[in-house]
Formats: structure tokens, sequence, C-alpha cells
């Protein structure tokens, strides 16, 4: 079953740096894709990827991660980056971080269809109610 | 007031120790980039000798290797430096494609649990650089949120970057894209395999620490 779980910005906003990467984290590991409204500061970043690198096993196999920005071009990463070098190093509500399950996302790359089937599945529930 | 003098004064001398201690200079990015590769060549060119091991296989590298004392001239000029070899960073690690890759259930286990700790160590040391090399294979795609994550941090920590692109003697190799998901840092398009463009590269070096 795959579950998307929106987190607003509210919800992490007053979180300490530690709390908001273990609350992300533990929603990951729950098999869960978190779509974060906003993105992190760039030193919670690589935390991430540190306590993700702690708590790899034989089931869990780490995370995939991947930002989108409103206003993502291809090719203006860099230029924003310059000009945001404040706001990148705060982390902000701007954009989307997506992240989830590596094996998780491994399957639904094999199979696109998997997220449609998915939704539809859910829809189909809540018709039933 | 004298506490802000003292905090001065100590600045100014860690700034004057930096100079005079070894410069670090780290190869970092994500595993099978060709860090090790890299490492290989700049010795070879100026020690002859190699540094590490070079595997198809990613996370060959699993611990910090440190080359001292390579002396580099181009001219009149000369670099010294200390060069870090990393293990590759990533987000995730299957033991199973270590099994895909030939490696037995054991073994591969083994490579996967060695594997974040490489990864861990080689995030704790970025703190320890004065720059740092980003080795990215030209023939992937450069907008991967590693990539980014990396060179994010050493902006935000004020450590200059270079970027190779390596492996461009490769088809698929596409120094352009990489340029171009990168537009404010240097690119030199190499390949450390084969040598290619290494002068391009020792140039940027240069260029790099001043
Ligand atoms: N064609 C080509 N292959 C290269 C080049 N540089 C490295 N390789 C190959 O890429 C693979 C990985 O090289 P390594 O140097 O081990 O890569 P690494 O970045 O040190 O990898 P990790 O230690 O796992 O992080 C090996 O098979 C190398 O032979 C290059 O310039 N061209
Ligand atoms: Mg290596």
């Amino acid at each position: 079953m795959l579950t998307l779980q929106f987190v607003p910005y509210e919800e992490v906003e007053e979180l300490t740096s530690n709390e908001r990467i273990k609350k992300l984290l533990g929603m990951v590991k729950d098999e869960r894709i978190v779509v974060l409204e906003g993105r992190l500061r760039k030193q919670e970043e690589a935390e991430l990827i540190r306590r993700t690198m702690e708590e790899i096993n034989e089931r869990f196999k780490g995370i995939e991660v991947s930002v989108v920005y409103p206003e993502k071009k291809k090719g203006t990463f860099g230029r924003k980056l310059k000009s945001n070098i404040a706001e990148m190093l705060l982390g902000d509500r701007q954009g989307l971080t997506i992240l989830g399950p590596a094996s998780l996302i491994k399957e639904i790359r094999k199979d696109p269809d998997k997220i449609q089937l998915f939704t539809q599945e859910r829809k189909a529930k809540k018709k039933k109610r | 007031m004298l506490d802000v003098v003292q905090k001065f004064i100590q600045k100014v001398l860690r700034e004057l120790f930096r100079r005079r201690r070894n410069l670090k200079l780290g190869l970092y990015g994500p595993p099978n980039g060709g860090k090790t590769t890299l490492a290989n060549r700049v010795c070879q060119d100026w020690l002859g000798e190699d540094m590490g091991i070079v595997s198809s296989i990613p996370h060959e590298t699993r611990e910090i290797k440190i080359k001292e004392q390579i002396s580099i001239k181009s001219g009149k000029k000369e670099l010294s430096f200390n060069l870090v070899d990393t293990p590759g960073i990533a987000t995730k690690i299957d033991y199973e494609d270590f099994v895909k890759h030939g490696l037995s259930v054991k073994k591969a286990k083994q490579r996967a649990k060695e594997a974040t700790k490489g990864v861990i160590d080689a995030i704790k040391w970025l703190d320890d650089m004065d720059a740092v090399v980003v080795v990215l294979d030209s023939t992937y795609d450069p907008y991967s949120q590693v990539n980014i994550t990396i060179i994010g941090n050493l902006q935000a920590r004020n450590i200059p970057v270079l970027i190779v692109a390596n492996k461009m003697d490769l088809k698929k190799s596409d120094m352009k894209k990489v340029e171009a998901a990168f537009p404010q840092y240097n690119v030199v398009g190499i390949s450390a395999k084969y040598g290619k463009n290494m002068d391009k590269f020792y140039e940027a070096l240069f260029a790099l620490v001043k």
C-alpha cells in the first residue's frame, strides 16, 4: 500500500533541526512518501543523509530525496543559489521536498503504473464508504 | 570590548595557521564518479605512485584516505596540499546491488555496512576541507539531490569548489549539462582514466586555492 503524507510547513517550522529530521525520517521508515511544504536547510540535508546511513539495514535501504522549486527551470539552479544564499541556509517554505523509502521508489520506477494503481485503489475504497 | 578584541586576534591567528599548515584538498562526489581514479592520476603525475583501489562496483572507497605533501608545479607556481579521497556520498545503499555485481551475500552485506559508515565519515570531514574538487560522472544527470546537497553544504561553509565533469572519453558524456547545472562554478571536463585534459585540471586547481 502506498501512502502519501503531506506535511505543511507549519508542522515543522517550530521544530529544532534535530526534531525535524527525526520526524521526516520516521515517516519515511514507516513506508510513507512524504511531501513537505518547503525546504530543509543545507546542513539539515547533510544531517538527514547522515542519519539515514545510521538507520540502514537489510530491510531499510535508505531514502530518495528530491526538491522541487516552484520556479525551477533546468539550468537556473546555480543562479538561484547565488542570489538566495541566506534563504538557502535558513530553509524556507518555498518549493516542495519529496522524500521516500528508496526501495519503494525503486518499485515505482520499475512500474510507474503502480502509482496510478494505488491511487485508484484509494478512490475505489472511498467510494465504497 | 576586550572580549571582542581577543576574539579578533584569535581569528587572525587561526587564519595565519590555516595558511601555514598543509592545505587539505578533498575529493567529493557520488559513488563511482571517479574520485579515486583522479586521486591515482594526480599521485602518479607528481609522486609516481597510486593512492587507492578503483572499481566498477560502487562504494569501493569506504574509508577516508589521505596522501600527504603533494606538490604540483606549473611554470613558477607551486602548490602543496594533502589530497583527501573520500567515500562516495549516497542517500541509499542496498546490499542486493552488490550481489548483482557478483559479491556473495555475506560480502555484500559487509560492504553495505562499511559503505554507510564511509558516507557518515565523508560528511563529517566536510568541515575540515580547505578546498574541494567535486567529481561527477558526466554521463549522468547532474541535477541529483546528492550533488546539490554536497555543493550547497560546501558553499554554506565557504569552502572553494571546483567541479570536475569526469569520463569525458565516453560518448554519453555531456559536459555542457554539468556546466548548465552549476553556472557559478568552474567546471573542467576531464578523463581521469585516460589522463585527458589534466593540464586544464591543474590550472584550475591553482586558480581554486590561489
Ligand atoms: N571511461 C571512464 N571510466 C572512468 C573514468 N574515471 C573513472 N572511471 C571508472 O569508473 C569506475 C569508478 O571509478 P572510481 O575511481 O573507483 O570511482 P570513485 O568515485 O572513487 O568511487 P567510490 O570510491 O565508490 O565512491 C571505475 O570502473 C573506473 O575505471 C574516466 O575518466 N573514464
Ligand atoms: Mg573511490
